[in-house]
């Protein structure tokens, strides 16, 4: 699976999650995860878009996009160009003979405790999709009640931004939109 | 013809409009563009109809979108009443496809919004410049499941270049001139505007032009120079070239700039079913339409290219056939406005972002250029070639064996007789590729059909709204039995509202091209494609269900019909002599007359068979 991480600014608008989702599917264009989320800019949303370029080629699939009226620019936010994230929110099985294990794996991974109670432990941990799979698997046998997991979101690394506005450091470079 | 000169003014308003650039014609424009204070919203729509130069709408009313019937009854913009919401659709994609201007058609809620979805679908497929404009149930009901609710909006997102629901009487100008400048800028394609009711109530303020508010809309229109540069030394060194015309060079208004490359480079020129008209038949270039159902020379010609030149065209699965042995020694420029059309299906050696006549007119200069530094090709040996394949296989038909009427004879002496300044609109089916190989074209904006969706029973609606748009043009619309069945209704339009379109029904009492391929490919096993009355063996039945002369005579046509050779002359020039209202001839065919050449669904083209069973001999070494 080759996986593409895009940044796409859209117009907050009513409907454009709808229209973006609705071209993948009509496309068979696969989306890995999905998240948006308000920008430093009220008039604009930011989707982040994990596709997996092997359902169609990348360059189809942003030009698709591009042709949607509220996109206003995508990005391709490479590897180690980029810091990518994701929440992940666990409710672990906790009873007082296993919680002290449960708290050493919270604290390996820089987890935290955002709720407790005498069955179970709720972790909060952010991280790469790879990190977060790790601690499932080392939480895994202690038996996972439920889990909610963000989509990725990501930036660029480094002072440009996809806007500009504010950096004065220039602005990170669109998929090109005409060939 | 008449299809050029009124539009250029109205056209030339709304750009002005639209752009608030200033010119000498605004004059006339400019008291439909006086603001106006506390009037309502749907006055407000009614006048940004009228300020962005909009001269008729087809459509119905109904409750939602009663409000705006109000005010349009005292507005120059003139409504036709259609009998059907797919009807007001297809006529405004006909308007549009003659004038070239915006089509626009209007629907109320709910069922009649989701009647026009099939021609909003069918003119986003051919990119056609339409404007729908819906009413919806009042803000307050929307999503409550109210009568007559339908999310228009959802549902039209996959079939519209962009759609919108007004939320506020104020934005109605703004998003009446967003749709219209949507609608026929870039790759053309309909927009869909749905306004509730109670913004239609609301009180509100008029201005004129509104700001257009796109910022993720910039559609590319200047070709980049490197690449035409890089396309015409290719074209330059190219020893089998073919210049690949699709609907786009028809959009862009580009024929004169086509026909100049042509007769330039020599090249071969074959025009797409969108396209017929954009190069003249009678050109000796011409090689005729590509594709599933086109002339061996043209279909050949692509297999054996070694430059295809793709201009505004998209290869579509009924051209390339069996994708991976489509052109397979062609290098492709591929030119279109759209930039995801470039590399979608075959991969572009030179790509092109850019509008066809700009392209064109580029490509023109950058093709001189490279002959005057002495880079000329020789084509005599490729022409010698494609004479040889068109001297062998041209296009033809035979009478059928039983004596009865060929489809063929009767559109080719149709053409023949109506001529290319007539308009020739068709449904979808076997009639449809005869009206497209045996009418010879001229002009452009002369054939108007159906080609992306494939929507059986645009003709005749598609022929109301051409009509409407070249009222001085003769408008043939060239149907089935079976199409005709779909939307005949609109006949009682023409017929009410003066629009004396004519209607040449190929009726051979069955679902010709679905029969013919049932012939073809499962054992003439007859499932459910027999229009006709039959008896208990399966014989016709001699009664006429429907009588298609009494359904015109009911409908308010003059009716008339045809079932020999020697009558189908005098019949043709009866109807064209008929100019007060519209006529309806019934031309009886034979059932088994069948569409050749032909590329089966999937196969390669070099596979084509030019009649049953025949398979042409190419002489691969000769090229």
């Amino acid at each position: 699976m080759t996986r593409h991480t895009l940044s796409v600014l859209v117009e907050n608008k009513s409907g454009v999650l709808a229209r973006v989702s609705a071209l993948f599917s009509r496309r068979g264009f696969n989306i890995e995860s999905l998240a948006v989320g308000p920008t430093e800019n009220p008039d604009l949303s930011r989707m982040t878009i994990v596709v997996d370029a092997e359902s169609a080629p990348l360059e189809q699939i942003t030009k698709q996009l591009n042709k949607l009226i509220e996109v206003i620019k995508i990005v391709e936010l490479e590897g180690d160009a980029a810091v990518q994230r994701e929440l992940l929110m666990v409710k672990v099985r906790a009873p007082m003979a296993d919680r002290t294990q449960v708290l050493q794996t919270a604290d390996l991974f820089r987890a935290r405790v955002i709720d407790v109670n005498t069955d179970t432990v709720t972790l909060e941990a952010t991280g790469t999709p790879d990190k977060l799979q790790a601690l499932l698997a080392v939480l895994a046998p202690l038996g996972i009640k439920e889990m909610a997991q963000s989509g990725t979101v990501a930036l660029g690394r480094g002072p440009r931004s996809m806007s500009g506005s504010m950096s004065g450091a220039g602005t990170l470079r669109p998929v090109d939109r005409t060939a | 013809m008449s299809t050029t000169t009124p539009s250029e003014q109205p056209t030339r308003e709304a750009a002005a409009a639209l752009t608030g650039v200033e010119t000498g014609a605004r004059s006339v424009a400019e008291a439909a563009h006086a603001p106006a204070q506390g009037i309502t919203g749907a006055q407000s729509l009614v006048r940004s109809l009228e300020a962005v130069g909009v001269d008729v709408v087809f459509g119905i009313p109904g409750g939602a979108i009663l409000p705006l019937y109000d005010p349009l009854f005292d507005s120059k913009v003139r409504h036709v009443l259609v009998r059907h919401e797919q009807g007001a659709g297809h006529a405004a994609t006909g308007y549009a496809q003659a004038t070239g201007r915006v089509g626009v058609c209007m629907a109320t809620s709910g069922p009649g919004a989701t009647n026009l979805v099939t021609p909003l679908a069918d003119a986003y497929m051919d990119s056609v410049p339409v404007v729908a404009i819906t009413g919806q149930v009042p803000s307050g009901a929307i999503g409550t499941d109210a009568f007559q609710e339908a999310d228009i909006r959802g549902i039209t997102m996959p079939v519209t270049k962009h759609n919108f629901l007004v939320t506020d009487a104020a934005e109605i100008p703004q998003r009446i001139a967003e749709a219209f400048h949507l609608a026929s800028t870039g790759r053309p394609g309909p927009v869909l505007v749905d306004v509730p009711k109670d913004i239609l109530q609301a009180t509100t303020d008029f201005a004129w032009p509104p700001r257009l508010d796109l910022p993720g809309y910039k559609p590319t229109t200047r070709p980049h120079g490197k690449q035409v540069r890089e396309a015409a030394a290719l074209i330059a060194g190219a020893s089998r070239p073919v210049l690949y015309v699709g609907g786009g060079v028809l959009k862009a208004g580009a024929s004169a700039e086509l026909l100049e490359l042509a007769h330039l480079t020599g090249a071969p020129v074959v025009t797409t079913l969108m396209a017929r008209g954009a190069f003249p038949d009678s050109d000796p270039q011409h090689l005729g339409m590509p594709g599933m159902h086109g002339t061996v020379a043209a279909v050949t010609a692509l297999q054996k290219a070694d430059v295809l030149v793709a201009l505004g065209a998209r290869f579509d699965d009924r051209v390339t056939g069996n994708l991976d042995s489509f052109a397979p020694e062609a290098k492709v420029v591929h030119a279109d406005i759209d930039p995801a059309e470039i590399g979608k299906n075959r991969k572009a050696d030179v790509p092109i972002v850019g509008d066809a006549r700009e392209t064109i007119a580029e490509l023109v200069t950058a093709v001189r250029a490279e002959h005057e530094a002495g880079r000329t090709p020789d084509l005599e040996a490729w022409w010698a070639q494609l004479d040889d394949w068109r001297t062998r296989y041209p296009l033809g038909y035979d009478w059928p064996e039983d004596g009865s009427l060929s489809p063929q004879y009767v559109i080719e002496r149709l053409g023949a007789i109506a001529g290319p300044d007539a308009i020739y609109t068709s449904g979808v089916g076997q009639h449809q590729m005869w009206a497209a190989q045996f009418v010879k074209y001229e002009k452009p904006g002369t054939w108007l059909n159906s080609g992306g969706l494939g929507t059986m029973g645009y003709a005749v609606p598609a022929a109301m709204g051409a009509k409407y748009g070249c009222p001085d043009t003769t408008v043939w619309a060239i149907d089935g039995d079976g199409c005709f069945q779909m939307t005949n209704q609109e006949l009682a339009t023409c017929a009410i509202e003066g629009i004396p379109i004519k209607v040449a029904v190929i009726n051979n009492g069955n679902l010709g091209m679905v029969r013919q391929w049932q012939t073809l490919f499962y054992e003439g096993r007859y499932s459910n494609t027999k229009l006709h009355a039959v008896d208990a063996e399966g014989r016709p039945k001699p009664v006429r269900i429907p009588d298609f002369v009494a359904l015109a005579e009911a409908l308010g046509c003059v009716g008339l019909r045809c079932e020999s050779k020697d009558d189908v002359d005098a019949v043709i020039e009866k109807a064209m002599a008929i100019t007060d209202a519209p006529v309806v001839i019934d031309f009886v065919v034979g059932a088994d007359a069948q569409v050749w050449p032909m590329v089966a669904a999937g196969s390669s083209n070099d596979d084509i068979l030019a009649a049953r069973d025949l398979r042409p001999v190419f002489g691969d070494n000769q090229v």
